[in-house]
């Protein structure tokens, strides 16, 4: 049994699938408390299709984009998992769940990235075919007005024309995926971009961090000669420079 | 459970990621991985590069504890984790991963204070702790004077810095002197060659009454005398500075870990946290305490910083204690009152 888990965007959400069809799911919406809701949902969620944890597998867990402190609390739930029972762990775009359950030929999927930001990335008929990426809503080229979905579409409204679709990503429909794909690597078909990823997270951001210039000075007034040996302006952040 | 539990407990408050596993109060692993060279050049660690680095090293570190432990996960009774205080986003990887590996192996989750299990740690080395004993806990993030009647439960605050914590007086001071992050290792190693008394920096409050701490302005203090040598245009002494400076830490630190200890008829100090490896702070503790007849207990410095086998440590007591274990949906609590030892 599958096991299906993504904490990438406000959404808390666990699924569990038996190579066939799911058979439980939870979703929680609060941005707030990942740590608190992903252990009890993935509890309640066994229970529910009455698995037990020697059932699993494998699991899936989205790896993002999306902000980070949430994000980790689903890659390392997943690789802990993974190591203790034994099974393998296997990483899904964020964005690519949100847009498996899209029924438009190309659209764009965008997610809310904080700071005034989305991450976001375009797709047609064969999937991603660009991104993820993170930007300012007004600095993504929008040539060909791609219909948009997602939260980070709604939430910058008038800069993407909305389309169908939901707002976060359904561990159901990530669970339908990684099925398929897990399905398909006995029988490759058609080739269809990578859909299976490392278990690794898709920061796409560096922290946010400066390195001090040197110690400032505590004493008021001092000689010319002394204030000029000293402060001088503060390195380059290595974030990105917000 | 049997008297002595077997427990995993996983520390994630600040840059070390640490799994440890004892046998009640027998240390078998502890594994401790840190991001401290990633810090060092942002002169402080930068949480998300910590929380980044905990991610990356927790299963290794898990790993690595039962592989030196010689146990398999199956056989463990528990699973302790710091539910706090410490640095948000980090808190959260540890408290997320202990939560999967109680599922995973269908074993209670204890939810633990990180300053509590400062205390415990020392039990891994010199027995069970004294009840009551005061514990002075001083390192990068913390400086606290606590009463320890019962380290399972009931722990109380007496005293604390009202600023900076003493090792980040220490990481300061060491940046004034052009020496690396963090402060606490080459600030020692200059003092050994300096005079102590060369220089009488203040000893903030160290007369008031309380056992509350102050190292703000002992760090402006050092900058100030510092910066007067150099408009001078004469040299800065560094080996009396340092030697100076950490002579008014550890005096303040020891004078009112000992007044504690008279004021609540206490005769056992137990010293934990990063400075407690300071090599100024352990000889004026173990001084003082024996002119005022105090038991000093300091573990060996590579318990007294951050790492698993404290958790552990603490854990085993309070499963030896028979309290029942922490709910999976507890949070991670920056600001984790030392007076909660277990999250419920
Ligand atoms: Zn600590």
């Amino acid at each position: 049994m599958l096991l299906g888990l993504d904490t990438a965007t406000p959404a808390v959400t666990v699924a569990l699938h038996d190579g066939a069809r799911v058979l439980a799911e939870a979703t929680t919406v609060d941005k707030h408390r990942h740590a608190e809701l992903l252990a009890p949902a993935i509890s309640r969620v066994l229970a529910e299709a009455g698995a037990d944890r020697a059932d699993l597998t494998a699991i899936a867990v989205g790896v993002g984009p999306g902000p980070f402190t949430g994000l980790r609390v689903g890659l390392v739930t997943a690789r802990v998992l993974g190591a203790a029972l034994g099974i393998p762990v296997h990483g899904v775009c964020s964005l690519d769940v949100i847009a498996a359950d899209v029924r438009l030929p190309r659209f764009l999927v965008a997610t809310d990235a904080r700071r005034q930001e989305v991450y976001w990335a375009r797709y047609d008929e064969t999937g991603r075919y660009s991104g993820p990426h993170v930007d300012r809503p007004a600095d993504i080229d929008r040539r060909g007005s791609l219909p948009a979905v997602g939260e980070g579409a709604r939430r910058y409204e008038g800069l993407f024309p909305p389309g169908e679709g939901p707002l976060y990503p359904a561990a159901a429909t990530l669970c339908r995926l990684a099925a398929a794909e897990l399905a398909r690597e006995f029988s490759p078909d058609v080739a269809r971009r990578d859909v299976l990823l490392p278990a690794v997270p898709l920061y796409l951001r560096r922290p946010d961090a400066r390195e001090p210039g040197a110690p400032k000075r505590v004493t008021e007034t001092a000689p010319p000669q002394a204030a000029q040996s000293r402060g001088g302006p503060p390195a380059p952040s290595p974030g990105a420079g917000r | 459970m049997s008297d002595e539990p077997l427990v995993l407990g996983i520390e994630t408050s600040c840059d070390e990621t640490g799994a440890g596993i004892v046998r009640g109060r027998t240390l078998l692993a502890d594994e401790v991985a840190s991001s401290m060279d990633q810090h060092a050049r942002f002169g402080g660690v930068v949480p998300e590069v910590a929380s980044r680095a905990h991610l990356e090293a927790m299963v290794p570190v898990i790993d690595g504890a039962f592989a030196t432990a010689g146990v398999k996960p199956a056989d463990i009774d528990a699973i302790a984790v710091t539910a706090g205080p410490g640095l948000a986003g980090a808190l959260m990887v540890g408290v997320a991963a202990a939560k999967a590996y109680a599922y995973a192996l269908g074993k209670p989750l204890y939810g633990v204070n990180h300053l509590a299990a400062h205390v415990a740690v020392d039990q891994l080395e010199h027995g069970p702790l004294p009840a009551p004993c005061v514990a002075l806990l001083v390192s990068g993030g913390h400086s606290s004077l606590l009463l320890v009647p019962d380290v399972t439960g009931t722990v109380v605050p007496l005293g604390a810095t009202i600023d900076d914590a003493a090792g980040e007086a220490y990481d300061k001071v060491a940046r004034v002197l052009g020496m690396p992050f963090p402060g606490g290792p080459p600030i020692d190693r200059a003092a050994r060659e300096g005079d102590g008394a060369a220089i009488k920096f203040p000893r903030a409050k160290l007369h008031d009454g309380t056992l509350d701490f102050s190292f703000a302005g002992l760090k402006t203090a050092v900058a100030r005398w510092v910066e007067a040598r150099q408009d001078a245009g004469q040299p800065v002494p560094v080996a009396d500075v340092a030697a100076s400076f950490q002579e008014a830490v550890a005096d303040v630190l020891t004078r009112k870990a000992v007044a504690a200890c008279a004021a609540h008829g206490v005769t056992d100090l137990v010293v934990g946290g990063g400075v407690a490896a300071n090599s100024r702070l352990r000889a004026l503790a173990a001084d003082r305490c024996a002119a005022a007849g105090i038991r000093l207990r300091v573990p060996r410095p590579g318990l007294c910083t951050d790492n698993g086998a404290m958790v552990a440590a603490l854990g085993a007591s309070i499963v030896s204690a028979g309290l029942p274990p922490s709910p999976l949906d507890i949070p991670a609590d920056s600001s984790l009152p030392v007076t909660e030892v277990l999250v419920r």
